[in-house]
């Protein structure tokens, strides 16, 4: 099989472009994306690194079943909080949600 | 040191998928393109499932991520038009947040290169066993009072409260 540096090193790559994404892009929507691609490289990881050092034990599909869990609770209330901020001020750019600034 | 078979080749052809749909999410100007590039990397992702022998994990990721989230990304695009055109799409600190990615980048690389994998190291580059558990094994887990029945539980409370949580936030207060 493939080395397990290979599969850490696609996930890191996928995780960096992720925060990338999210530190730059001014869209929220675009922002939300660029979480799910960070999220994603972490199952990457997780189950890696089940299959190269306990591939008996279930503890690394159990918690790649969990962070599918909170990734999809994630990206369902990210879009319902978008989609209030785009009623209330008919833009998703985060930069023009400041309400809160001082 | 890489022999050059069909797993190998299966591997490269994801890695390509997931991290060119990757750098197409955050490079690309329309938003609907951003989504198809990441139901493309979450594809990849599918594929390393496949892979590293988890074959449910990989099921549940094209049903949940690609079937659901992203065509709920798909509907959000849509639902905030005119949000698909904006003449900038990267806010002004672009460069500071290229760095910082490709800074952590460089960390993670060190890490993962630094001398404690392979023979000598602590951690394998092979697995130790080809005997891995099967799906039936993660399903009898997650319901195992002594294993992770409790987190289970956790989770389906967590999913009805994000459930009620969307449907408050989203819904128009003109309605009631």
């Amino acid at each position: 099989m493939v080395p397990l540096w290979m599969y850490l090193i696609v996930a890191a790559g996928m995780f960096s472009i992720g925060v990338y994404g999210v530190l730059s892009r001014r869209n929220a929507v675009a922002i939300l994306m660029s979480v799910e691609l960070m999220l994603n490289a972490i199952i990457i990881n997780l189950v890696a690194f089940w299959r190269y050092v306990t591939p008996t034990n279930m503890s690394g599909q159990a918690f790649a079943a969990f962070v599918f869990v909170v990734a999809a609770a994630e990206a369902a209330i990210g879009l319902a909080i978008v989609l209030a901020i785009y009623r209330n001020r008919r833009s998703t750019v985060v930069e023009d949600v400041n309400l809160l600034k001082g | 040191m890489l022999e050059l078979n069909p797993q190998t080749i299966a591997f490269f052809i994801f890695a390509v998928f997931g991290l060119g749909g990757a750098l197409g999410l955050v490079t690309t100007r329309n938003l609907i393109h951003s989504a198809l590039y990441l139901i493309l990397s979450l594809f990849g992702g599918a594929g390393f499932f496949v892979l590293l022998s988890a074959p449910f994990l990989a099921a549940v990721q094209v049903l949940v991520y690609i079937g659901a989230i992203a065509i709920l990304f798909i509907f959000a695009v849509m639902l905030t038009r005119g949000m698909t055109r904006l003449k900038e799409v990267v806010n002004r600190q672009w460069w500071a947040s290229a760095a910082v990615g490709a800074i952590l980048f460089a960390l993670l690389l060190t890490g993962v290169i630094l001398p404690v994998w392979g023979d000598g190291g602590t951690n394998p580059n092979q697995p130790p066993t080809d005997l891995v558990a099967t799906t039936e094994d993660l399903g009898v887990a997650l319901v195992d009072g002594n294993q992770y029945v409790l987190p289970f539980l956790v989770s389906s409370l967590l999913l009805t409260g994000a459930m009620i949580g969307a449907i408050v936030v989203a819904r128009d207060q003109e309605v009631s």
